[in-house]
């Protein structure tokens, strides 16, 4: 009887959470930053690569800008930001919006954990620490 | 000798009806295939004959892209979606694909649909662009995979794959589907950002025994 129960108990759990599971539906490449944004209480950045590679190729970032191909291996800070470096060697309101307009970058779900939503998390010796860290 | 008369004017007799039969099937064959040819469409054998092929024949864009209000990253109630760029808006002009973000990102870039910088600020700095494609994975099973240097570095320069990642050496990297589906080698980008590892054909494109035409077609 204890083991029916049981089973009926986990069949329950499992249906609930796989209706409560949030269905994702971000566009493909998009990447979720939240190394230390709730922390500070403010929305986790969400940046798309889509739109991006409408404006820019992968060199700029990924070569002039110094961004690592890894999800989770760039230590970004919006200290660095301000300094003009990374994000903010565009993002300085010349050729793109500056820091001032913080709700832009900073516009994903409250409470989100980093890591790439729309497709696949580029795992790897440094990617495999970060998705422990995201546990 | 009357024995090859006979086997002479037998054969006379027969090629007659023969000549107008072949003739006849020579017409009908040409006038139908003028007839379907005029119909459909001539295959391609452009750059992007195999990515045109692995395409539904509808020719409309196939994303149904989710608007940032409903995709469950973004936050709904936050200021910033007004102002936001969405990407039904900014992808639905572009050459269309089945999968990643419904965009076929190289044959946008190609035919000048976007025109992305190559560096934060304008700059004289001329981009080597190699178009050299290298065959791989000659022994295995699945199809011949091509590498096109082309269109990796029309988005990329060559620190970005070399020699950390690959070694400039053929035969040097030891390349597998099991890294690359780790999200390492080619998968750093393949997979995450660039067209995802459900589109085998994309990449092991050469048939196995490819008659010589396409093995010259792929050297190019």
């Amino acid at each position: 009887m204890s083991a029916l129960l049981k089973q009926c108990f986990l069949a329950t759990a499992l249906l609930s959470a796989s209706l409560a599971a949030p269905l994702v539906q971000a566009e493909y490449g998009d990447v979720v930053l939240n190394r230390i944004a709730s922390e500070y209480g403010v929305r986790p950045v969400v940046f798309p690569h889509w739109f991006h590679r409408l404006r820019f190729t992968c060199n700029v970032c990924h070569n002039e800008k110094g961004f690592k191909m890894r999800a989770g291996s760039n230590d970004i800070n919006m200290g660095h930001i301000i300094d003009g470096k990374f994000c903010g060697m565009c993002h300085n309101g010349e050729i793109a919006w500056g820091a001032e307009f913080c709700h832009r970058c900073h516009s994903g779900l409250p409470g989100l954990a980093g890591g790439f939503y729309g497709s696949q998390d580029p795992a790897g010796p440094a990617g495999e620490n970060y998705n422990q860290r995201r546990r | 000798m009357q024995s090859r008369f006979v086997l002479k004017h037998m054969i006379l007799k027969l090629s007659k009806p023969h000549t107008v039969w072949f003739a006849r099937n020579l017409a009908i064959g040409l006038v139908l295939s003028a007839v379907i040819y005029s119909i459909l469409p001539v295959p391609a054998y452009g750059q992007w004959a195999l990515e045109d092929k692995l395409q539904l024949p509808l020719g409309q864009p196939l994303g149904n892209w989710v608007p940032l209000a409903k995709d469950r990253v973004h936050d709904p109630r936050g200021p910033s979606l007004v102002e936001l760029q969405e990407p039904s808006e900014g992808l639905s002009e572009l050459p269309p694909h089945l999968s990643g973000n419904r965009v076929l990102w190289g044959k946008a870039l190609d035919q000048g649909a976007i025109g992305p910088r190559r560096t934060i600020y304008p700059s004289k700095e001329k981009f080597e662009v190699l178009d050299l494609d290298v065959l791989m994975d000659l022994f295995g099973s699945m199809d011949i995979v091509r590498f096109p240097h082309k269109i990796h570095t029309q988005w990329l320069a060559c620190n970005n794959c070399h020699e950390e990642l690959f070694k400039s050496k053929a035969g040097a990297n030891k390349i597998t589907m099991n890294n690359i589906l780790q999200g390492e080698q080619c998968g750093l980008c393949h997979g995450s950002v660039a067209f995802p590892l459900t589109q085998c054909q994309l990449c092991h494109s050469v048939e196995r025994r490819a008659n010589k035409w396409q093995m010259n077609k792929a050297k190019e």
